[in-house]
């Protein structure tokens, strides 16, 4: 279940471009580079149903775990902060009970037995406006699990 | 199945008894006997060395020694008021006045002292009192009420602090000693003229070498006045005597039992009386040294010696004690110990003494520069770090005339803890070594002086002794190689206290900022620093250059934790909880009717919290902006259940419609509940106000809590209800309403400034160096000259304040953040469920319990309009 990690430093990137994560052979957008916070994350529902936690960190890279607390089965991870450790893993703590997860590598720090999945993530550029508004609305409510499309729109 | 476990009978329950309880329960001796305890007081064990605290608002209640439960767990029987009242020795069974017989096997006499009342003329008139029980000192406040000046006959240590109390409640008080000075006992003639200056200036009236010959009686009976020796007199309407005390061996006697020709029941080095199935402990007893101790440590020992007897461990005889003491008499420090008056062959002593400030402090020490003794009057600092020292023939480790001087003249001579000897004793109260105290942090991991104490007892009698404990600690860990990191976090090595200053001085107004420019780690920052700063910067936002008021606005927005960021409570399953504010907890029907329609509409569970609000739970992230449109729309506010910040002030009716209420509680509790709404703190902050002296709002549970008074109100701060509760302590008394918010603002700020990270005011005030008494000087009598500064920040703050919940409905920008997912703004969260439970709907947490199980419906999961 777990993929590496792709930290993509964005030091380019500008307010309209993407975030897209790999899903499967693609890469699907997820949401604009303006849309992050610095050392804060957003939920995003995949294609097939799963739910991710986008953080862009303080030196401007993007990452993606599974939204999923496990150790509460809730889907918090996107709403808890970030911080970084002494020798500077960069990791988001849940808000619930506030275990620390690295973001590179899914290893909870505070409990070596757990790990959570991270998606690879990306700075795709800026797409036409056109296009871009036929993607994203047509989120993940529309379409199965094998990420076919259904036309419910 | 009792009979066949021999029985200890106990006959007096004050301070020795309880400990010799407590001995037994940790001997393990408990189980093998039945006990039985007769208590001439209606109530059990309490703290009768710090009983004047009554007068400072600790109630009988506060005063018990044991905790809950302590007697019920070891199975010890208790029979309240029931004195005994004789002692047949030979069917080994003792009588109570009204008649019940109880049998023993062991029966220990810890019935401690009576006060002695010189046998004046007039002596049993009304107005004159003792000083020992509470019941004493009820009578005595409530005669009070109706009296102007009050006279206590003796000056010693005992008379001096019923002097304080009379002071305290506001009589004219006078003190009259027959000897040449006061405290005679403790203090030489320096001393006693010391503390007689610093005492006059306070108004007390001093009057010595005088000695009482009539309390002078109206046709009532009621006392009028006083006349003394020398033919002088005196008016007064209240007399209390405070003349020493005798110990209570009335019993002994009628049983043959020996008693020592000045009093006292005589007993060996084990503390056996002259029947080997009687014990006798505390100041009842004429210990082996000839002496009767009238202080509590001594007692203590003789305790745990009978204790072990029973236990069968080996006795720890008791030969006698150090009689040193430490108190505050009238706020002035008086410490005497070892030999204090130089009766040692040879003794010479080192004298400092300034009248002006009524300071007076002697060395008694040998030939040898070994120290001996000695007595500490207006500043005594010192007493903690010398008495361990004293006699151990170790000559001092720095000329003892650097001990004595000012601090700040001469060679600065702080006796820190390395200079003391292993076998130091430490803490008197306890009788721990410094030796112990090292084993504590060495052995047992204590790192701290509440672990420490909680681990030695040490430090936990007078508190005399905490400063040096602390030294110890310190040492001892910087011996071991540990560092103490006192930092906020792994990125900061400041404390919060540290970098709320930095903050204030330098004006930093970002987490970035004061990271790069301050911490110690360049990272990202972390969890723990990132909302403390952010509660900083809120907290000071009135004063910061170009840092809005909203917490959701710039980088603070990044910096909350999640509860903050959504402005709400996020609970179990990912969603969140709703609370508007509901000043004093009135609400009118209109409104509590809205709360019921946004809640039924929004198929919400609710809750009526202790706060005296209403807790709305089950709210997706995306439904919070309409709930709290329909709710500002009806006139509410965020209650900031979410923030470390003020959560309610509770009220009871109050004097409007409760037939004992003296003042208006709700409207303060309403205005102090508007004045300090959106305040961000380094933790929760709640307050209740009370309308009478019944408390019915629970105020001295509170971090500050008002209780009315007939003349205005009474504030206490610090109190705590959760885990570890603890009573709020009287900060000040009979406070009009100007005052108490004064008062307040300033405690508030206070706090703020100076609290840790997640530092309750309990907890605050329990480690401040100086506790409370610190806090009632700074905040109450300026001695830091912060007021107007504290002042100023709390009318910033509350011309700052602004509805969090109607700003961020009316800014775009702070409500993009309210989706389920950003990537598909019109779903709802499926992982969010609820399944009924009681007629409400509780979290369905199967749901969560796989990730497989949120998939599968997916196809089905509604868009959010079509939802609702
Ligand atoms: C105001 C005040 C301040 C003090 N300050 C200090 C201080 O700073 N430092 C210090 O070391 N000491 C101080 N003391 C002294 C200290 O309180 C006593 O040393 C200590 O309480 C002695 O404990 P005890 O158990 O021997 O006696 P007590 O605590 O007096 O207990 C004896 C109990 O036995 C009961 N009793 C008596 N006769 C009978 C009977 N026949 N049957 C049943 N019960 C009976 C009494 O009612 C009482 O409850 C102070 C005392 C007072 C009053
Ligand atoms: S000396 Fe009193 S508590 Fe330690």
């Amino acid at each position: 279940m777990t993929t590496t990690a792709t930290a993509t430093t964005a030091t380019t990137a500008t307010a309209t471009d993407r975030v897209e994560l790999r899903t499967g052979t693609d890469w699907t957008p997820v949401c604009d580079w303006a849309a992050l916070v610095p050392g804060r994350g957003v939920a995003v529902l995949l294609p097939d149903g799963r739910q991710a936690a986008v953080f862009r960190d303080h030196l401007g890279r993007v990452h993606a775990v599974a939204n999923r607390d496990p150790f509460t089965g809730a889907y918090v991870l996107s709403r808890g902060l970030l911080g970084s450790t002494p020798d500077g893993r960069v990791y988001v703590a849940s808000p619930l009970l506030k275990q620390r997860f690295d973001l590179l590598t899914g290893a909870c720090l505070d409990d070596d037995t757990v790990r959570i999945p991270v998606h690879s993530a990306r700075i795709g550029s800026a797409q036409p406006p056109a296009a871009a508004r036929q993607h994203h609305p047509a989120g993940p409510a529309h379409r199965g699990r094998n990420g076919a499309a259904r036309g419910r729109v | 199945m009792t009979t066949t476990r021999p029985t200890v009978l106990l006959v007096g329950y004050g301070m020795v008894g309880h400990r010799f309880l407590e001995a037994l329960a940790d001997s393990g001796a408990a189980d093998r006997h039945r006990v039985v305890v007769l208590a001439e007081e209606p109530r059990p064990a309490y703290d009768r060395v710090a009983l004047t605290s009554y007068f400072s608002g600790r109630t009988p209640e506060d005063l018990l020694l044991g905790e809950d439960g302590f007697l019920d767990r070891h199975g010890f029987e208790l029979h309240l008021s029931s004195p005994a009242a004789s002692i047949d020795r030979a069917a080994r069974t003792v009588t109570t006045a009204d008649g019940r017989t109880f049998g023993y096997d062991t029966l220990v006499l810890a019935t401690g002292s009576y006060p002695f009342v010189p046998p004046v003329d007039g002596r049993d008139a009304e107005g004159c009192f003792v000083y020992r029980t509470i019941e004493d000192l009820r009578a005595i406040e409530s005669y009070a009420a109706g009296a102007k000046t009050g006279a206590v006959v003796g000056g010693g240590l005992l008379g001096l602090e019923a002097a304080g109390a009379l002071k305290g409640i506001g009589l004219d008080t006078h003190v009259v000693e027959f000897a040449p000075r006061l405290m005679p006992v403790q203090v030489d003639e320096g001393g006693g003229a010391a503390l007689r200056r610093t005492i006059e200036e306070m108004g007390v009236t001093v009057h010595t070498g005088v000695g009482t010959r009539t309390v002078l009686v109206s046709a009532e009976g009621r006392a009028t006045g006083m006349g003394f020796t020398d033919g002088s007199a005196l008016d007064t309407d209240l007399v209390v005597f405070s003349a020493g005390v005798r110990p209570r061996d009335q019993l002994a006697r009628d049983c043959g039992l020996t008693v020592g020709e000045r009093g006292g029941i005589a007993v060996d080095e084990n503390c056996r009386s002259s029947d080997e199935h009687v014990f006798a402990i505390g100041e009842c007893a004429l210990a082996v040294d000839g002496r009767v101790y009238g202080l509590v440590a001594p007692g203590y020992e003789m305790a745990a010696t009978v204790a072990r007897q029973l236990a069968g461990q080996d006795p720890r005889p008791f030969t006698g004690a150090d009689l040193s003491t430490k108190l505050k008499l009238l706020g002035v420090d008086v410490a005497s110990f070892g030999d204090a008056f130089g009766s040692t062959p040879g003794a010479l002593d080192v004298v400092y003494s300034d009248s002006r400030a009524g300071v007076y402090k002697k060395l008694v020490v040998s030939r040898e520069g070994a120290l001996l003794g000695g007595i500490l009057v207006g500043e005594a600092d010192q007493y903690a770090a010398l008495r361990p020292l004293t006699g151990t023939g170790t000559p001092l480790p720095v000329p003892a005339e650097s001990l004595v001087l000012p601090t700040g003249l001469a060679a600065p001579a702080a006796l820190g803890g390395s200079a003391l000897p292993d076998d130091a004793v430490v803490c008197n109260c306890h009788n721990v070594t410094k030796g112990l105290i090292r084993g504590a942090v060495t052995e047992q991991g204590c790192g701290t002086v509440p672990e420490v104490k909680r681990c030695t007892e040490a430090g936990t009698g007078c508190g005399s002794c905490l400063k040096l404990i602390g030294s110890i600690v310190t040492e001892e860990l910087a011996a071991g190689g540990v560092e103490v990191d006192r930092g906020l976090c792994p990125c900061f090595a400041h404390t919060r206290a540290e970098l709320y200053e930095i903050v204030r001085v330098r004006g930093v107004t970002t987490h970035r900022q004061l990271l790069a420019e301050h911490g110690r780690l360049r990272g990202e920052g972390c969890e723990i620093c990132k909302p403390t700063v952010a509660s900083i910067i809120a907290s000071l936002a009135p004063e910061l250059p170009a840092v809005s008021g909203h917490i959701l606005d710039g980088e603070q927005a990044a910096l909350q934790d999640t509860n903050d960021h959504f402005l709400a409570n996020i609970q179990r399953n990912g969603s969140y909880s709703v609370v508007p504010r509901i000043p004093g907890g009135e609400i009118t029907p209109e409104k509590l009717i809205v709360i019921g329609e946004v809640a039924r509409d929004f198929g919400l569970y609710t809750k009526i919290t202790g706060g005296q609000r209403i807790d709305l739970f089950g709210a997706r992230v995306d439904q919070l902006p309409q709930i709290w449109s329909r709710l500002v729309a009806a006139g509410f506010e965020s209650g900031h259940a979410y923030g470390k910040s003020l959560r309610t002030v509770k009220s009871c009716v109050g004097s409007t419609w409760c037939r004992y209420g003296v003042q208006d509680s709700v409207a303060m509790a309403i205005r102090l509940e508007l004045r300090y709404r959106g305040l961000r703190s380094p933790h929760k902050l709640k307050s209740a106000v009370s309308g009478c002296a019944r408390e019915c709002a629970e105020a001295r549970g509170k971090d500050f809590g008002v209780i009315a008074t007939s003349s205005g109100w009474n504030l206490y701060v610090g109190g705590n209800g959760g885990a570890t509760p603890r009573h709020a302590d009287l900060l000040a008394q009979d406070l009009s309403d100007q005052e108490l918010i004064r008062l307040i603002d300033r405690f508030l700020m206070f706090y703020i400034r100076t609290a840790d990270r997640l530092e309750r005011t309990s907890t605050w005030l329990e480690r401040l160096d100086g506790g409370l008494d610190h806090v009632r000087d700074v905040v109450v009598h300026d001695s830091l000259g912060l007021a107007a500064e504290l002042e100023r920040q709390m009318a910033g703050h509350i011309a700052g304040y602004q509805d969090e919940w109607a700003a961020t409905l009316a800014t775009p920008d702070r409500l993009r953040r309210f989706v389920s997912f950003v990537n598909a703004p019109g779903v709802p969260d499926p992982s969010i469920r609820f399944t009924p439970e009681r007629d409400q709907v509780k979290p369905d947490l199967a749901v969560l319990a796989t990730v497989e199980e949120l998939l599968r419906p997916l196809d089905t999961v509604p868009r959010l309009s079509e939802a609702r």
